[in-house]
């Protein structure tokens, strides 16, 4: 069910109902979602909801225009894309990714320590070459030298790391199936047992740090070959 | 109907201008000169009675000490960030000035805030369309750049209460371009707005879809633009005077802005010619002499041109774009007339930019636009939407001085974020937030917008409060805070403390003229500038009778401007302000052959007169440039 934005009967913008970024489109807590019909969904809301078309109406309609504008716009922002969407909902399912990271972050700060990563398993042995590689040509840059063989092996090593990248959200998307079957069948009535929801969770979540080592790994690389 | 009239306003560095509706296309509001463009110029005059635009420009030669120009630089700053600035404008900062508060400009012996200053100027707009329209303004939508941080923002929307206009909205300066284009191009694509001014630089990529102008990503710079070309030009002609003549002019207000006016016309004449000729009269009878050729121009501003590529591919960047993607490329701003700036759009975007509309009227008239959507719309602006985004990410300071970002760069606006905090200590009452923008990594790198101090937190045990802060971007690109004790549901109180910016009650001091806003005082108004441009134009007449160019007219020509005269010093004593301008209308009209016999025997005396803007440059720095040695004669 979609959240009553405005007045059936006059069109009025109403207050924001205290909802979740799904049920603000009205959309089920799935993660397979229609990109190009949110979108239509986000400018047909927009005709209505922006303050630009409410800036005739009184203060407190204008008021709720703003909230209810920010509200669609953060809904939106969040939900278009695919990384951001997943989060959003392992956090609406109790997962709390964002203090996780924000915790080691914060630890790490405090000791002096490099934040602690996990390396996935499959990628050990390429990232420690890949690191002593960077360090290197950090060294030759900053001595004014150039390797262009170096340069160009750290360069073909970014460009597969990319594509794992890239594997890696299409390994998401095949969880998002997972994910949308098992609450398909909890829709139709079937129990879905608190375990095997735990299972889809850390599954997704694993693919995410993941990606985001990778993602992380790819900026360091960009970096050293910019500057 | 009257009272809801909303103009658009393009407050620009070198130049402002007022627009509106009419009917179903947006037109300029000239002033009561004819003209356009009211220059972004204050001065004082001998009563302290404030002088704007065109007619300060000559206050300025004669009294230095006592204008001002290019304010908009100082908008929302500190005086740490316009120390650069110092060194190549003439701005007179108070000697009182005290760290962490706003700017204060010297005007004679007074002191201006830069919001002050600037609502000069939107009052002198304001005044203009009120004589325009015979009726009352109070309402305006105002351009910003759309880099422009919110400090920034906030002094714009405050210069406009301090002018007696509610500003509906701040909008981006390429975004309201793009609005203008919209208008006759109703089609869907991706824009680029390449927008190169008097002093900032945007560029903003946009998704036209329906009618709804949706920014995808913006960046810039607020301190490039064509005035940094004019420095580096007025920097190598005092090199040249320093090195070859020995004279140090760099203390020399007059000699200054008389190079300055020549650079600025060079330059302008560059666009144009393959070479130009400096010719600066300098103090002690010299002159300055100094042919500049297109392509030694090119070469020297090479280097400031380049500063905007930076800016564009990160916004084609951050859009997820190709440059073969952009469907359309278009130019905004007086600095887009150079070849070479144009040159480079072409090579960015992959595309022949638009310049169907006057560069520098075009921001205007897109904020004319939005005035009308504001306003209800009309049939021109029917389904058009314009979703812009916040160009700086917004952060808040964590430990160990980083910068925890919790609304990104290019989220579409009103955006918002949520941030819970806790308690340290036992009982602890009060939580403080330091707030930022910028996209560094460290706080000290960013901006610092606010401390906020929430107070009043119910005792409790450590880590027990729960306090919810909501941070959101409204639709002018401004932030507002409100937070909550979520275990007391008590709204905690916030103390906002802007980092730069003036408070709610000083800008409520400085609101110009409340009888701005009283019908009758109004229309007094009205007929008094009436009868004083009545007198002026009579007095323009008489004059125009002893010149030679009168002799040139029929004897039918003199009946008709005999009648007309006599018609306006009738009704110039009656009360009636429209009757006033209509007959002034009619005299303008009849006396426009006579005008121009005049001006042409005029023309050389006045480009004898000395018309220039002066200041005082302070230790400029050298400049290396290709080219010859200059003369002196």
């Amino acid at each position: 069910m979609r959240a009553v934005h405005f007045c059936q009967a006059c069109g009025k913008v109403q207050p924001p109902a205290p909802v979740d970024y799904f049920t603000f489109f009205g959309l089920p807590r799935k993660l397979n979602l229609d990109v190009a019909a949110l979108e239509k969904d986000f400018y047909e809301l927009s005709r209505k909801l922006h303050p630009d078309l409410n800036a005739r109406a009184g203060s407190q309609e204008q008021e709720w225009s703003l909230q209810q504008s920010s509200l669609l716009n953060d809904a939106h922002r969040t939900l278009k894309d695919p990384i951001k969407r997943t989060q959003y909902l392992l956090q609406l399912e109790g997962v709390e990714l964002e203090e996780q990271s924000k915790t080691a972050t914060e630890q790490a700060r405090s000791t002096g320590q490099l934040k602690k990563q996990i390396v996935p398993p499959d990628l050990l042995q390429e990232v420690f070459e890949l690191n002593m590689q960077l360090e290197e040509l950090r060294m030759q840059k900053k001595m004014g030298e150039d390797d262009p063989a170096l340069i160009e092996e750290i360069g073909r090593q970014k460009l597969e790391l990319e594509e794992k990248q890239e594997s890696l959200l299409r390994e998401l998307e095949y969880r998002w199936k997972m994910w949308d079957g098992m609450i398909q069948r909890e829709q139709n009535g079937q129990p879905v047992s608190e375990e095997e929801r735990k299972q889809e969770r850390d599954k997704m979540v694993d693919v995410l740090n993941r990606r985001n080592y990778i993602r992380n790994l790819v900026r360091d690389v960009s970096e050293v070959l910019e500057n | 109907m009257s009272s809801d009239r909303i103009v658009g306003i393009d407050l620009g560095t070198t130049n402002s201008l007022v627009a509106f509706m009419q009917g179903e296309s947006p037109v300029v509001i000239p002033g009561d000169d004819g003209s356009n463009l009211v220059p972004s110029v204050v001065a004082l005059d001998e009563n302290n009675q404030p002088v704007i635009g065109n007619a300060a420009r000559q206050y300025l030669a004669e009294t230095p000490e006592r204008a001002v120009y290019s304010i908009k630089r100082l908008m929302g700053r500190g005086i740490d960030d316009v120390r650069e600035e110092l060194r190549f404008f003439p701005f007179r900062l108070a000697e009182d000035l005290q760290a962490g508060e706003v700017l204060r400009i010297k005007l004679g012996e007074k002191t201006f805030t830069p919001p002050e200053i600037s609502a000069l100027i939107l009052r002198q707009l304001k005044r203009n369309a009120e004589r325009f329209f015979g009726a009352q303004v109070t309402k305006a939508v105002i351009t910003v750049p759309a880099y422009f941080n919110d400090a920034q923002r906030q002094a714009t929307k405050d210069a406009g209460r301090i002018a007696g206009l509610e500003v509906l909205r701040l909008v981006n300066e390429p975004t309201a371009a793009s609005l203008a284009y919209g208008l006759d191009k109703k089609q869907n694509g991706i824009v680029a707005v390449y927008d190169l001014g008097g002093g900032t630089f945007d560029v903003s990529i946009l998704k036209l879809h329906d009618g709804i102008f949706e920014v995808i990503a913006t960046n810039g710079d607020t301190h490039l633009g064509g005035d940094d070309i004019d420095n580096l030009l007025i920097t190598i002609a005092l090199d040249d005077t320093l090195g070859d003549l020995g004279l140090d002019l760099r203390r020399n207000p007059e000699a200054v802005q008389a190079i300055r006016k020549a650079v600025i016309e060079a330059k302008i004449a560059l666009s144009s010619q393959p070479s130009v000729k400096l010719d600066v009269e300098l103090p002690g009878g010299k002159r300055y002499l100094r042919e500049i050729t297109r392509e030694q121009f090119e070469q020297l501003i090479q280097p400031i041109v380049d500063r905007t590529v930076g800016p564009c591919r990160q916004a084609l960047k951050d859009a997820g774009l190709k440059p073969e993607q952009i469907d359309e490329a278009v130019l905004v701003g007086g600095s887009t007339r150079i070849p070479k700036v144009r040159a480079l759009v072409k090579e960015l975007f992959h595309r022949e930019p638009h310049t169907d509309l006057n560069p520098d009227e075009v921001v205007a008239l897109g904020a004319a636009v939005q005035a009308n959507i504001l306003g209800g719309g009309s049939e021109a602006t029917e389904n058009m939407l314009l979703l812009d985004v916040t160009p700086l990410s917004l952060g808040i300071e964590v430990a160990g001085g980083v910068t925890d970002k919790i609304i990104l760069r290019n989220s579409t606006i009103p955006a918002s974020a949520t941030q819970h905090y806790t308690t340290q200590v036992d009982g602890q009452a009060n939580v403080a937030i330091h707030v930022l923008q910028g996209e560094r990594e460290l706080a000290k790198d960013c901006r610092s917008l606010a401390r906020f101090d929430l107070k009043g937190i119910p005792a409790m045990a450590a880590g027990m409060a729960r306090i919810e802060v909501k941070f959101l971007i409204d639709a002018n690109g401004i932030l507002h805070v409100s937070a909550r004790e979520q275990r007391s549901g008590k709204e905690s109180e916030i103390r906002v403390q802007p980092s730069y910016g003036l408070t709610d009650e000083q800008v409520e001091g400085m609101i110009l003229d409340s009888f701005d806003s009283a019908e009758e005082d109004f229309r007094q108004r009205q007929v008094i500038e009436a009868r004083n441009e009545a007198a002026t134009i009579l007095a323009a007449l008489d004059k125009g009778k002893k010149s030679a160019a009168w002799g040139h007219l029929t004897t039918d020509e003199k009946k008709k401007i005999a009648k007309m005269e006599k018609a306006l010093i009738a009704v110039k004593s009656e009360d009636d302000y429209q009757a006033i301008r209509k007959a002034i209308d009619a005299l303008n009209q009849g006396t426009t052959r006579l005008a121009e016999l005049m001006m042409d025997s005029a023309v050389s005396t006045v480009l004898k007169g000395k018309t220039m803007d002066e200041a005082d440059m302070g230790e400029g720095p050298t400049a290396p440039h290709p080219m010859a040695k200059a003369e002196f004669e």
